[in-house]
């Protein structure tokens, strides 16, 4: 056989021969990164429906739906990668259970069930009045949807709400293990300097909540010009407050970690500060220099207690800042862990594809996809509060 | 396709054709597991699992009787490559610089200098004096050094007894025999590569062609037959022995009785079966 690698790393040091065909690619930075954005959207879907702070309600169905969109493209970027896709049902049929991995599709099925479900409730009365208005095949759907049940009354939709808020709260710690899951997936290979920390779930859980709100952030800033709707200032302010807050503790979190390597100073720290000032050096830069701006921007938008356009600017500038950080940040962590080489005597450099089945445009078109989906649930089942006329 | 490939195919067939009811047992056993948090349970369930696998078929072997493990003796080693040709052509190993089932590293300390120099048959010198990536041969840079010390050390699969790579595998597709061997389902591998970031000696590389990963099997299919490993035959020198640890006058138990052995990155706690003499601090 002969091996045909046009996308063999380059390294510098020593390395193992094997270790110049990087096994995790592009695809799956961008997993964690998507599974992120989920959790991050569902909590703040949840600090409304759990925790009744009424200022996030007019995010709050959307947020849902939001954070399904996103989680129906959870497993591509995963299938995507695998030698062999058409087993993937392997790790589900018989699962291995001392793998993180084998945990996965159990894990985001379940996640994807309870969206739903709370989906279903949060939005049974529009569904009701849908299929009552709607005439055609669209109208059958919608009747469809109400499973059978139409029942609009008080106590019914006060049951809704319930429901929904017990669904909410098995769904807080549910969104925790779904990302908590994905940090323990790197966190426990001890093969790998870079990422064999304890730190590394409650690191990609907090920074996974940050880069949810900011995509909330823009997409209700989004949709709110295309609607020609105002934004919600007290909403603006509650996601500011929200994301300020869990910003500041994933970088102080982050922050003291790094620390601490480099002040225990173990066999191959050389090695790992050489990571950071080369093949990662602008992805660090990237990753806490957004995140310092977006710390910066909240800090006054809440001191000055902006509102109106320049706290939809200040926070939209945040929102994309935010995103742009968590996923540098995925990059420092999935890429620089695997240039980081396991002899500790050397470093690789990763590029990746454009043009191949783990390609950046691969990339580009699994993340385009759930804002595409988004569009189109949204148009189906609106989770906008009708405006008072 | 090998004729490893082949046995390893069967094996595997055997392994997805397990019984249903003793799958089904082996996963609400393990769930009970980490429904009362109790590791141990899992590890039983485990190995109650691979004890009920089927041995595989090959005439005159049987699986329980056997206790493999590898010795290297770098004091020995002159850097030939022989054994990495070898493993090559028995195995079907993707021709280039990127995909190995065993390696030789050469440790070079030039006088004065505290850190060794390290490289492998993948150095991109050493492809250029040998004039090929399917061909292999470590340059003559040190000609005119002054070398203070020097040596060779070939790599390849610890075949663990704790395997992290079995640990993480989805699928159970890579498992560990009751010999003592770490093998790969061919047939069942889904090919996420978990397992190559898991293993922290970096001998396990991925077939491209197929979409699995593959590592050495210390031959499988030729000691199951009563042969050694083709590394283990080529080698001119005997820096490599093979051996049964259940036979006390086997090379192995020789070996590990006269030498005093060390393995590597023992702080993993993957307790390696590749036991190594005369080999330095900086090794890893």
């Amino acid at each position: 056989m002969i091996g045909t690698m046009a996308h063999a790393a380059p390294y510098v040091g020593y390395v193992y021969p094997n270790e110049t065909d990087i096994p995790w690619s592009v695809l799956i930075v961008i997993y964690p990164y998507i599974t992120g954005l989920v959790a991050g959207a569902f909590i703040v879907s949840s600090l409304y429906h759990v925790f009744g702070m009424v200022q996030y309600k007019p995010v709050a169905r959307f947020a849902l739906l939001t954070a399904v969109s996103f989680m129906f493209f959870v497993p591509t970027p995963l299938l995507l990668h695998l030698g062999n896709p058409q087993r993937a049902f392997n790790a589900v049929l018989t699962p291995h259970w001392t793998s993180a991995m084998a945990a996965f599709s159990y894990v985001a099925g379940f996640y994807i069930c309870l969206l739903l479900l709370e989906i279903w409730f949060a939005f049974r009365a529009d569904i009701v009045a849908l299929s009552k208005t709607t005439r055609g095949p669209l109208g059958t759907v919608y009747r469809l949807m109400t499973l059978g049940s139409d029942d609009v009354s008080p106590h019914a939709l006060a049951l809704d709400h319930k429901f929904a808020t017990v669904l909410a709260m098995i769904g807080i710690p549910a969104a925790g293990g779904l990302h908590g899951y994905v940090g323990f997936l790197f966190g426990s290979v001890k093969a790998r300097e870079w990422w064999s920390s304890d730190l590394m779930p409650i690191i990609f859980l907090l920074s996974a909540i940050v880069s949810g709100i900011g995509l909330l952030i823009v997409l209700y800033v989004a949709y709110s010009r295309v609607r020609k709707v105002p934004v919600d200032d007290a909403c603006m302010k509650g996601l500011a407050r929200t994301m300020w807050a869990f910003l500041l503790v994933v970088l102080v979190i982050e922050g003291l970690e790094l620390l601490e390597m480099f002040y225990k100073r173990l066999e191959g720290i050389d090695m790992v500060q050489r990571l950071i000032e080369g093949p990662i050096r602008y992805g660090m830069m990237i990753q806490w220099g957004g995140s310092l701006i977006v710390l910066a921007i909240l800090s006054v938008l809440i001191i000055f207690k902006v509102d109106g356009k320049a706290l939809v600017r200040g926070m939209v500038v945040s929102g994309v800042a935010m995103m742009i950080a968590v996923l540098a940040m995925r990059w420092n962590v999935v890429i620089g862990g695997q240039e980081l080489s396991k002899t500790m005597k050397g470093l690789l450099v990763y590029y990746p594809e454009i043009v191949s089945h783990e390609g950046l445009l691969a990339v580009a078109i699994v993340f385009t996809c759930p804002f595409v989906v988004l569009w189109l649930i949204t148009r189906f089942l609106s989770p906008w509060e009708p405006e008072p006329s | 396709m090998t004729q490893q490939d082949k046995i390893i195919e069967s094996k595997g067939s055997n392994l997805v054709r397990r019984n249903f009811f003793l799958r089904m047992l082996g996963i609400g056993t393990a769930c009970a597991g980490a429904w009362v948090g109790s590791g141990n349970l899992r590890a039983n369930a485990q190995s109650a699992e691979v004890a009920a696998a089927p041995s595989p078929k090959i005439p005159d072997y049987d699986w329980n009787k056997h206790k493999w493990a590898f010795g290297v003796d770098a004091t020995r080693c002159i850097g030939c490559l022989r054994c990495v040709e070898a493993c090559k052509a028995e195995n079907g190993v993707t021709q280039d610089a990127h995909h190995f089932r065993t390696w030789v590293e050469r440790y070079v300390y030039l006088e004065g200098e505290d850190r060794a120099h390290v490289d492998s048959q993948s150095d991109a010198q050493n492809i250029a004096a040998s004039g090929s990536e399917k061909e292999f041969r470590f340059d003559n840079r040190y000609r005119d050094a002054k070398v203070e010390k020097a040596f060779f050390v070939p790599k390849l699969c610890n075949h663990c007894t704790h395997p992290a790579c079995v640990q993480v595998c989805p699928t159970g597709a890579t498992y560990q025999t009751k010999d003592g061997v770490v093998l790969i389902d061919h047939s069942y591998c889904i090919g996420c590569q978990y397992c190559v970031q898991a293993c922290p000696y970096g001998v396990r590389e991925f077939n491209h062609v197929m979409g699995v990963t593959d590592k050495c099997t210390w031959c499988y299919h030729r000691i199951t037959k009563g042969l050694q490993p083709a590394c283990v035959e080529v080698c001119p020198v005997e820096a490599r022995v093979f051996g049964d640890r259940n036979d006390p006058q086997s090379p192995i138990s020789k070996f590990l009785r006269n030498n005093r052995v060390s393995v590597l990155k023992p702080e993993t706690g993957n307790a390696p079966n590749v036991f190594y003499v005369g080999i330095d601090k900086e090794v890893s």
